[in-house]
Parts: structure tokens; sequence; C-alpha cells
């Protein structure tokens, strides 16, 4: 164990000892390797790549001059700025491999600088390759889930985003909006649902929303469900739903499954709900009769 | 504690709740407004939520007496203002508001206060919601 | 799944609510929550809080910011030594209520929260903790 622990602290001295004194050819070698892996770079980015490779080793350079353990707090730097640079090339479109190569491409440069130091100490070489290549494997993998995490919340993000698309309100006419609905409406989607005509409402002041469902293929309780809470909460802001689209095999299962759609007015076609609507409306604008003194009755 | 303010305005009276609700100001609130009511023989209510970031069951009990009150006393009521992730909470915690008559704005909500007065004077009473 | 941090407020009297919404927004805004979001668990902790007051005879509620490997939430979570509920599933149910209520505290609470969770034992209190992921 003390052998262990003697080549242990002799191998962090080494590894730091070696980024100090050789940096340079480290860091030209390093860059060459990375060149054959990635794709090819523009100017700019391939300065952008240079300058955080000149700041990794630095920061690798600090780190293991206090030890080889990269759990342990001296290496917050480097794990930080791994997770950085992993998290920013996977918004930018670099595969797992190219960027997982950052880290494994300094594998090479290392041995070779490693290999001259040691000399002719065949023993001293192996120790030393190995610990490097725990060392940077170590790196290696926090740079992959790094990379997953990243690539994880920018799908995530593109999903909401095609979500959203998906569900477009239209103004059919001063305070009459229409929500065509393409597709299932799971509680996900009723969310963004709900937030769209809620802010087309507030935004055209309007006064109905006809909600088209002419798209949606299947209609169970739980549909209805998510359908109900959106005219409720259009309620809430003071515009009345109308529902439109109802196919003949909906109404069949609407009555089967005795789906209560809650008094809500429905229409067969987009048109006739915009004809009551209309209608409605104008009923609203009309002038108030007017009123008389009334009798005492 | 300060009360919540009830302005006169034309034939309503108009409340704006801007302050946190707690319990007093909520029973303040019932008290001031049925008297004021009856003092200016209103027949219309506008209760503005808009400041309101949250509603909650205590609240939503408040207005539904706000209303039923001023009903007995020949009142109609519309809550206004409500923000929509307001309204998109409350439909999810199961709160429907039903008897409480709402809308967009301040001006929507006169419009409908218009429209339920004179339904209400063609039946000879002050009708409920819907 | 690790506690970052957490602040504890006690829950005596009606003003007390208002301070726990007023925390809980904070954090949640603090952990980038959506307008949407806060409203919810903003929401479900002023039933949960009103119930500690109003039925558990006051106590305490816990704003806890969590994180696991993949995300963050809030959590809050709210501590009785009241009466205890003797059926906890009748008063998960929408309406029921022993008060003047609505009945919607808890099942509203729950609905309104990614993960809740409850446990009371009659006459010794009651514990419910809400959390909400971003």
């Amino acid at each position: 164990m003390a052998e262990a622990t003697a080549t242990g602290s002799a191998s962090k001295n080494r590894l730091a000892d070696l980024l100090s004194r050789r940096e340079p050819e480290i860091a030209a070698s390093w860059l060459r390797h990375q060149d054959k892996i990635t794709r090819r770079l523009s100017a700019g980015e391939r300065q952008e790549w240079e300058r955080q490779s000149r700041e990794f080793l630095g920061l690798l350079r600090s780190a293991a001059t206090m030890g080889t353990d990269v759990s342990a707090s001296v290496w917050e730097p480097v794990r930080h700025f791994l997770n950085d640079i992993s998290a920013s090339r996977a918004r930018s479109g670099f595969s797992p491999l190219e960027t997982a190569s950052f880290i494994f491409s300094l594998k090479q440069p290392l041995f070779e600088a490693l290999r001259e130091v040691c000399g002719s100490d065949a023993n001293a070489f192996a120790v030393e390759v190995w610990g490097t290549t725990e060392l940077l494997d170590s790196l290696g993998l926090l740079t992959a889930e790094a990379f997953q995490k990243t690539r994880e919340e920018v799908i995530s993000r593109q999903q909401q985003e095609l979500l959203e698309l998906s569900t477009p309100v239209v103004q059919l006419w001063t305070g009459i909006l229409a929500l065509p609905l393409i597709g299932t409406l799971d509680s996900a989607r009723t969310q963004v649902v709900m937030q769209n005509l809620l802010d087309a409402i507030v935004k055209t002041r309007s006064d109905f929303a006809i909600i088209d469902i002419t798209g949606v293929p299947v209609v169970d309780t739980l549909v209805a469900q998510h359908l109900l809470k959106t005219v409720a909460a259009a309620r809430l802001m003071g515009a009345e739903c109308l529902i439109s689209g109802i196919r003949p095999q909906i109404a069949q299962t609407i009555i089967h499954l005795g789906v209560d759609l809650g008094g809500v007015i429905t229409k067969a076609t987009l048109a006739d709900a915009f004809a009551l609507a209309l209608r409605r409306s104008g009923r609203m604008f009309a002038p108030a009769p007017q009123t008389e003194a009334m009798p005492e009755s | 504690m300060e009360r919540i303010p009830i302005l006169k305005m034309g034939e309503y009276l108009l409340v704006t709740i801007q302050v946190d609700m707690h319990d007093r100001r909520a029973l303040t609130l019932q008290d001031d407004l049925t008297d004021q009511i009856v003092k200016h023989n209103s027949h219309g209510v506008l209760i503005d939520i808009s400041a309101l970031e949250m509603v909650d069951s205590f609240i939503g009990r408040m207005l539904g007496s706000i209303a039923s009150m001023a009903r007995l006393l020949d009142a109609q009521t519309v809550v206004v203002g409500m923000q929509p992730s307001v309204a998109i909470t409350l439909v999810e915690l199961g709160l429907s508001l039903k008897g409480i008559r709402t809308a967009l704005d301040v001006e929507k909500g006169m419009a409908a206060l218009r429209g339920a007065l004179s339904d209400a004077r063609q039946n000879g009473h002050a009708s409920g919601q819907l | 799944m690790r506690v970052v941090n957490s602040e504890l407020l006690e829950l005596r009297q009606p003003e007390d609510i208002v301070q726990v919404r007023q925390a809980v927004r904070k954090k949640a805004v603090l952990l980038g929550f959506n307008l949407v979001d806060q409203t919810k668990v903003v929401t479900a902790s002023s039933e949960l809080a009103r119930n500690t007051l109003d039925y558990g005879g006051g106590g305490t509620a816990s704003i806890e910011v969590i994180e696991n490997d993949r995300r963050g939430g809030l959590r809050v979570v709210f501590e009785d030594h009241g009466p205890g509920i003797e059926n906890i599933e009748l008063a998960l149910t929408d309406g029921y209520t022993t008060g003047a209520g609505l009945g919607l505290g808890l099942s509203g609470a729950k609905r309104l929260s990614h993960e809740f969770e409850i446990s009371s034992k009659p006459g010794s209190g009651t514990r419910v903790s809400i959390l909400r992921w971003k």
C-alpha cells in the first residue's frame, strides 16, 4: 500500500510536472490529433478550440498537482470546464465522438511526453501510462455524460416547440377565435393548448373560441376531460367555447362511453360554429333596449 | 390592515383586489361590500382580480360568497381580469367557480352586467348566472 | 435526491399563509419555473398551508430546493401535531370537508403537483409533502 501511495504521488507530480515543462509541445500535438477526428472547423471554431485546449491544459496542470482523484474538490474547475464545452458542442451539433475526442486525443501526446521523460525506466513508464489512462478515461466519461444531458435538453426543447407550432390559434373574425386541433390531445398538449388559447383571448379580446376537433382521431373520456378543461379555462377568461368537427363516429363513441360534454355547444362543422358565433356576437353588440320607468307592479 | 377600496362607477361598484388576501381582509371586504351595495342601491358589482397571481379555494369561496350575498341584495356580480396562468391552475385544481360570472376585463365586465341586468329586469328579479 | 437548501416557516396565524406563498413563489422563480408552474406550486402550497392552520392547529412549512441527477425541483413539506386524519382516502376525495371549506385542499394540491405524499396518525398529527419538478 505504501508503495502504491508512493507511486501515486510520484505519478501526480510527474503529470503536473510534465504539463508545466512541456506544455507547448503537448498542446501542439494534441491539436493535431483533435483535427484528425473532428469535422472541418471554420477559422473561428478552430481558434476557439485552440483557446479551449490551452485553457484546459492549464486547469489540468493545477488540479494534477494535488492528486488524480477527479471527484475531489480541486478538480471542480476541470469538471466544470468539461461540462461547459461538452454542452456547447452538443448544442452546436458536434457528434459524441467529436466531443469525447477532446479528452481522448490527449492520451497520445501525453504518452509520448511521458516516454521521453521516463527514458529507459520501463516500469515507471508503465505506471505513468496506467495512471494517465485512468485519469483521462474518467474525464472522458464526464464529457460523455454532459454531452448526453445537453442533447436530451435540446431534444426536449425541440419537442416543446413542435408542440406549440402544432396548436395554432386563428382569428376568424373580431372577437372569434378558432383552434383547429390535429392529432391526439394528451395532458402535455392540453397545457400548451390552454396557454396558447388563453394568451390569444387576452391579446384579441375575443368572446368566442371554436375548438375544431376534425383532426383528432379518437375522443375518449380522457380526451373529453382535456377538452372540457380547456373550455372551462376559456370561460374563466370570459370567452365561450364551441366545439366543432364532431364526426359521426366521434358522436357515437361519445354516447357509448357516456362522455358528458357538460353542456358545451357542439356543431358538425367549423362553418356552422362560426355562423353561430357571429349571430351571438351580433346580439352582443346590438344597441341595448331603452329602459323606461316601469309602473310599480 | 388596509381595507380594500370599493369605488362607485356609475350604477356599479368596482372592487380591485391588489393585495394578498387573508381571512380578516376577506371578511372585512364582504362586510364593506354589502354595506355599499345597500347604501348606493347598486345592482352590479365588478371584482377586478387582474392583480392576483394566485387564486386558491379560499379566494374562490370568498368570490362565491360575495356573489351569493350580492344576489340576495338584488345585485349581479362579475369577476374580471383573471390571469391566464391562474385560470389554467384553477381548472387543474378543480375549482369551477360555477355560479360566478366572469369577463376578460372591466369593459367587458360592464357589458356583461348590462346584459345581465336587462335580463333581470325582464324577468322581474335578479337571476343567477347562465 | 439531494436537498440543496431549505427554509422553515411557522404557520401559526392566517398572515403566515401569505408568507409561505411568497416564499414558495420566490424559490420557484429562482429555480426558473415558468409562470404556470409557479402558480401551480404556490396554489398547492396555499391550500396545504391553510389546512395545516385550520385543521392541524398550526404547524410548519419546509420549502426545499432539491435535485437529482437529471433535474431540479421544489418540495414543500407541511407538518402539524393536530388531531390527524382518520380516513386519508376519504379526505382525498373531491368535495370532502369536515369544515366550511370546499374540500379541495388535499386532492387539489395533489393534482397540482408531480409527487404527493401524506402520512397521518389520528391523535399525533399529519405530514403532507408536495413536489414539483422543473
